[in-house]
């Protein structure tokens, strides 16, 4: 019975358990960047899921779903950021209430929705690619959502490296006070990347309800949003880190299910702690002798006020 | 500190005390639940439970709630609070409410608690229980019965007694009517969380389960076998009749109302004392769900035969010969467990792979 796990069934259900909280950890990483902390990732999700559930359940489209959930996460992220970057309130606390919030209201909306079953995702045709052994499976057979998870990965790692946008956004972040001074809006950039990580909380958490349940039930994210933000804080606020530690976390925990499910004869506890243990280690580990560790935004969390 | 809890259940129970003088004033029930009471599962059917008690009594009884508490210090922070608050009696929904339940029982004497699904009791702590295992010996009758591949898969929460009974009872009967089943547990540690009941469920078919069990308390297992096709399940706690009439061929349903109305009714006579109670299929606080046309008539035929002669007390779901995982002998030809020993029940019998977690 030694492990008949398929390796490729294994990694395939490996990036659909990771998409969520990769699309959430992106978003909460361009905001970090920028020097806001918020702690809202669990509200926003979840305000994402069920935004994108209802509307696909309504209209029949999931891709319609997708882009309402993109804009619910974005709508709840503009109350953090009116708070906090105008009326200049705790972001910590500002956060934590905007979970809160999100997790009541998104139970509020969703109360027709328990039960319901939304449309099923559209299939991408890769062609003859999709039937390759193994790759075909691995690489080929997903939903769209997690081509754009993986794209967007490469975008914003592309974009805060190479480009004048994420200089200034790094800049923001680093030192808000020599930005302002340089005349650059640091309110606004930060409201705009508060609003990016709203959006992307809102596709992670709507690839909950449309791909991964698939079903909307009160309080599915279950602490989601948490571990995208242990996630940017052990990835060092490094996209491609990001990345790997989703897909460790996220395969670690398929496969822990899985060699429960295959009868191995592993302590169960060990198991189920080993998706965090496994992925904190990998990431402390690689971020150990470089200065990773002092990578976080200068200003993260400080409150701007333009002295003028 | 404790001058402040002293003073503070001194106020409460001189609320408490004062209660019978005001006659007219209406008897105060209190709810915990441990999950949203929209969660379709357990937390919704102790809360639907609580409404038609609340609805038998009307004007007479008001009722108070708290959903999603934390098992633990939170929990014990809720239920003082409703002491304080008045309440006369309140019922804890889950069992990691246990503790904090009697801690609390303890600081109000006044109080009656009632505790779901323990097993401690105090002067004014009773506990109840229903006997769910009975459900999943007619569970274990259809997934042994309808698997082709042998193989069945267990979605286990924690390894607390009612659980493993679960998983035992529906194995002894699956494994009964098709000698060949294969039962793989996989324990995610959770109620409640729809994600991680998805990816076991995920799991379990990957490795080839065809009827998926579980001990969790949302409808995600349902979706994603509906979604894998010619994957079985079971409601769980609730109907779940949304996935019939497949996957959800059939459920197990907690009917908590008839007991809810006799223990509030026994508080306003007076008569209510602590004690322990557990019900199964046979007084009603168990019941099976409709067994859709995706059984087999035959099986079906069996499943109904079977709920009708544990209602009647003529078979009990743990009747020897039965041994133990190790091979020893737990219970001889014709011997039926005793209550004790299913109370505490922490092994599994034989034939089942794997260990329980601590």
């Amino acid at each position: 019975m030694m492990l008949n796990i398929s390796l490729e069934l294994l990694l395939a259900s490996l990036m659909v358990a990771a998409t969520p909280i990769l699309l959430a950890a992106l978003g909460e990483l361009v905001t970090e960047k920028s020097g806001v902390l918020n702690l809202g990732v669990e509200g926003m999700m979840i305000i994402g899921a069920i935004c994108g559930f209802a509307v696909a359940v309504e209209t029949g489209s999931t891709i319609l779903g997708f882009i309402a959930a993109a804009l619910g996460g974005a709508v709840l992220s503009l109350i953090f950021a009116v708070l906090t970057q105008v009326l200049m309130s705790n972001q910590v606390a500002t956060g934590l209430a905007l979970t809160l919030f999100g997790l009541g209201f998104s139970a509020l909306i969703g109360q027709s929705y328990a039960g319901l079953k939304p449309p099923p995702v559209p299939e991408l045709d890769f062609g003859p690619l999709s039937n390759l052994p193994f790759v075909g499976p691995v690489l080929f057979q997903h939903d769209a959502m997690v081509y754009v998870s993986i794209a967007l990965v490469a975008a914003i790692w592309a974009v805060l490296r190479f480009s004048r946008v994420g200089l200034i956004l790094r800049a923001v972040g680093e030192n808000h006070d020599a930005a302002h001074a340089l005349g650059y809006k640091v309110v606004r950039i930060r409201i705009l990347a508060i609003l990016f990580g709203g959006a992307c909380a809102g596709l992670g958490g709507a690839y909950l309800s449309l791909v991964r349940v698939p079903q909307w039930t009160e309080g599915m994210t279950a602490g989601a949003g948490w571990i995208a933000l242990a996630l940017v804080v052990f990835g060092a606020w490094k996209p491609w880190r990001v990345l790997l530690g989703a897909y460790l976390f996220g395969g670690i925990t398929v496969l822990q299910l899985n060699l429960q499910a295959a009868g191995l004869a592993v302590p169960v506890e060990i198991l189920s702690m080993s998706p965090y243990v496994i992925t904190i280690l990998v990431l402390v580990v690689m971020s150990a002798d470089r200065r990773a560790s002092l990578n976080a935004p200068a200003t993260l969390g400080r409150v701007f006020h333009a002295s003028n | 500190m404790r001058s402040l809890t002293t003073w503070l259940s001194g106020v409460a129970m001189a609320t408490v005390l004062a209660i019978p003088a005001y006659a007219a004033d209406p008897l105060k029930v209190g709810f915990i639940y441990v999950g949203s009471i929209k969660d379709g599962g357990w937390s919704q059917h102790h809360h639907e439970s609580a409404m038609k008690m609340k609805e038998h009594f009307g004007d007479s009884v008001e009722l108070i709630e708290q959903e999603s508490v934390p098992e633990g210090a939170d929990a014990e922070r809720v239920l003082t609070q409703m002491s304080l608050s008045g309440a006369d009696l309140i019922f804890t929904t889950s069992f990691g409410f246990m503790d904090p339940t009697l801690n609390v029982a303890k600081k109000f004497p006044n109080v009656k608690f009632e505790h779901a699904t323990g097993y401690k009791t105090a002067e004014n702590v009773s506990n109840y229980s229903a006997r769910f295992y009975e459900g999943r010996a007619i569970e274990g009758l259809i997934a042994g019965n309808m698997t082709s591949s042998n193989k069945i898969g267990y979605i286990a929460s924690f390894p607390i007694p009612e659980v493993i009974r679960g998983i035992n009872a529906s194995y002894i009967h699956a494994a009964k009517v098709n000698p060949e089943v294969e039962m793989r547990v996989v324990w995610i540690s959770t109620w409640f969380d729809p994600a991680k009941e998805a990816d076991a469920a995920t799991a379990l078919i990957e490795q080839g389960a065809d009827v998926i069990l579980q001990h969790t308390d949302s409808t995600a297992p349902l979706a994603v076998a509906e979604k894998a096709g010619n994957v079985i399940g079971f409601g769980q706690a609730a109907d779940m009749i949304e996935y019939a009439p497949s996957p959800r061929v059939t459920s197990i349903i907690d009917n908590w109302a008839p007991y809810y109305i006799a223990r509030v009714q026994d508080v306003i006579d007076g008569t209510w004392e602590a004690e322990s109670t557990w019900d199964g299929i046979g007084a009603g606080m168990v019941q099976m769900g409709e067994i859709t046309d995706a059984v087999p008539e035959q099986v079906a035929m069996e499943a109904r035969a079977m709920i009708d002669s544990i209602a009647s007390g003529t078979y009990h779901p743990f009747t020897g010969p039965l041994n133990k995982q190790d091979g020893s002998v737990w219970l001889a030809e014709g011997e039926v467990a005793d209550d004790a020993t299913l109370g505490g029940m922490n092994f599994y019998v034989e034939g089942l792979t794997g260990d329980i977690p601590n």
